[in-house]
């Protein structure tokens, strides 16, 4: 699947594009094949994200969102020395997602 | 410590108010992204992995109690708490929101700082020695001279859009202790054999994707015309550098393409009418700002007595502190590599901490090292074991100077948008596993430096030890580097091989420490036993 994501205008925050929103969550993702463009100079047009961009990601059996780079995982969670800082701080496991 | 004069301030503040304005202009949509960035930019306001980052000038690595204390109220107020000290002596914020960035440049117009010039093609932060004004070898405080440089470079209109950015080290000790020779240019004060000061320029220097030691282009200017030299050097990378290919926009690509001698010979042209041209500071600007910096009022009769008994504080002293220039006095080097920490990064209480040590015991002083460690200057002898005490007790008194634990490494993947793989848990895992294995001290002097991607911010051409995180088909992957040196006799660092995933690179760094360990000869370190005995033991051991 091909997700969208790019980064809140005001506060930074990396958002995923929902289907008719931007989530910090990457399990709320959506499928945006073939339409990625248009959301996403729609949307930057609209000043609701800065910098979208469209990534390969896959379905995960527990219903979940995986982006295929590391480098967007990392972006899902957050920074993976700093659990405390992540979106999933309670989550011992967090980490081995990204990796 | 320079004070701002009512220029300095003026500029700043005029600065914070456009920016303010920018900024509402792009939040109300009246600038678009591709509009805002080279402005924002150009205010150390980056777009990285999680958020904004703002990148903030430490003027060659000098602070004041009260600036550093401003530096944890913004990690409070405006962060997530902590800051990253960064291998330029700045410090870099991770989580930054557009809409405060204007309040956090006027909170540090406040207390005479700011963020301009530390990104974009221009002339970047004026790095320096860390220890200037307080080493027992340097022939003059080298800070005065950076601060000239700096209101020289500051706003200047010829080079705000140079072909790419321009690093400047300026060091007056033979020691080099800032990487000189891996700057675009280098400059070392120095002293010839009338005893008058000039300044010696090595041009041409750099690491990134194309690693370069800058050669010495000239060995004496005197100082009633650094500037102009200075200018010179700039204008003829301005006029011929390429702006055609980034990667190749660098100074040291013209230098190397030209040759040394050809680009010598340009710069003399362009001096000599720069020389008609009148643009040197009068000499008693230069005095104006040296008396910014004179010695603080050092206790005439101090002790040079210590007291080592305790085992814990006689191995912080032999490891973290560095012989003053004054009797009496020592310098402190606190250590921000905790065994199994983040490089770099302290807590808002730890940025907090240190400024009121500063306070007490180092005359209000403060600097940041392109180590990523923090330094008090100034210590009376008779204060420090107070001081380790206190520093012990925030975990901010681990005795790991310039050994394997003392760790550079960038942000890496964990925070930047250019980086290729992780750094900083590469360097939890190295610390953790010497520390375990009790092989710090053995191993002695060790400098080891992690980059996460080319660019090398975490400067892995230059450590004894080098490590450079590379994507292998969306796959973190390490490789070594053995051999680099970034002090008087600099070289740059050698790949063994292939490279190691991230447990592997960490065994790999403990085989190599184990090739050092049993071939070592007496007083060698790791540096001294690889240029003797060459790659090829080291190559064996670990791929065999």
């Amino acid at each position: 699947m091909k997700i969208l994501t790019g980064n809140d205008l005001k506060t930074g925050a990396v958002v995923w594009w929902t289907g008719y929103d931007w989530s910090i969550h990457v399990e709320d993702a959506v499928d945006v094949d073939g339409e990625a463009d248009a959301i996403a100079a729609r949307e930057e047009g609209a000043r609701r994200v800065n910098g979208p961009y469209a990534i390969d990601a896959q379905r995960e059996d527990n219903g979940g969102v995986r982006p295929a780079h590391i480098k967007d995982r990392i972006r899902a969670l957050g920074p993976t020395v700093r659990p405390d800082l992540t979106l999933k701080p309670a989550d011992p496991n967090a980490g081995n997602w990204v990796i | 410590m320079y004070k701002y004069d009512q220029y300095d301030q003026a500029m700043v503040d005029t600065r914070v108010a456009e920016f303010r304005d920018q900024t509402q202009r792009r939040l109300e949509g009246k600038l678009s992204e591709d509009q805002f960035k080279p402005l924002r930019l150009q205010n150390g306001l980056y777009l990285q992995l999680h958020a904004y980052m703002l990148r903030v000038a430490v003027p060659y690595g000098t602070l004041s109690s009260a600036q550093m204390h401003m530096l944890a109220d913004i990690a409070d107020k405006y962060d997530r708490g902590y800051g990253h000290f960064t291998t330029r002596q700045n410090i870099q914020y991770n989580w930054i929101k557009l809409e405060d960035a204007p309040d956090i440049l006027a909170d540090l117009a406040t207390v005479e700082m700011h963020a301009i010039q530390t990104s974009g093609n221009c002339i970047r932060n004026i790095s320096s020695d860390q220890f200037a004004g307080a080493a027992a070898d340097e022939i003059a405080d080298p800070r005065p001279y950076a601060e000239l440089l700096r209101q020289w470079s500051s706003f200047h209109p010829e080079f705000l859009a140079l072909p790419r950015k321009f690093k400047i080290a300026v060091i007056a000790s033979q020691t080099d202790r800032a990487a000189m020779k891996l700057h675009d240019i280098g400059i070392r004060i120095v002293k010839n054999e009338a005893g008058e000061l000039g300044a010696a320029f090595y041009v041409g220097g750099g690491m990134g994707r194309t690693p370069m030691i800058a050669p010495c282009i000239k060995e004496f200017v005197p100082l009633d015309q650094l500037i102009t030299y200075s200018e010179a050097c700039l204008r003829v990378y301005n006029r011929y550098g390429r702006r055609d290919n980034k990667y190749k926009a660098r100074i040291k690509i013209l230098v190397h393409e030209l040759g040394k001698d050809e680009y010598t010979r340009q710069v003399e042209e362009e001096f000599a009418h720069l020389q008609t041209q009148g643009i040197e500071p009068p000499l008693a600007e230069l005095e104006r700002i040296k008396a910014h910096f004179a010695d603080p009022a050092f206790e005439a009769a101090a002790s040079d007595d210590l007291d080592l008994s305790d085992p814990g504080f006689a191995l912080w002293v032999e490891r973290n502190c560095v012989a003053h220039k004054q009797p009496g006095y020592i310098i402190a080097n606190i250590s921000l590599k905790p065994v199994g920490g983040i490089p770099g990064d302290a807590s808002a209480e730890q940025i907090h901490l240190m400024a009121d040590l500063a306070k007490a015991y180092s005359f209000d002083e403060l600097r940041v090292t392109h180590a990523q460690n923090i330094v008090l200057p100034h210590v009376k002898k008779a204060d420090l074991h107070a001081l380790w005490q206190k520093l012990d007790a925030a975990g901010l008194g681990t005795a790991n100077l310039d050994t394997v634990e003392d760790i550079i490494a960038c942000p890496g993947l964990d925070y930047c948008s250019l980086a290729n793989a992780r750094s900083i848990p590469v360097a939890q895992k190295i610390s953790q596993r010497f520390a375990e294995t009790g092989k710090t001290e053995t191993l002695g002097e060790l400098k080891l430096k992690i980059s996460g991607c080319i660019n090398a911010c975490g400067h892995h051409h230059a450590g004894h030890i080098g490590i450079l995180g590379v994507d292998r088909k969306g796959v973190e992957n390490y490789q070594l580097l053995l051999g680099g040196c970034e002090g008087d006799d600099t070289s740059l660092g050698q790949i063994t091989g292939p490279g190691f995933d991230e447990d592997g690179i960490v065994g790999a760094v403990e085989t190599a420490t184990n090739v050092y360990l049993a071939n070592r000869q007496d007083g060698e370190r790791f540096l001294d036993t690889y240029r003797r005995i060459g790659m090829a033991p080291f190559k064996e051991a670990l791929y065999g």
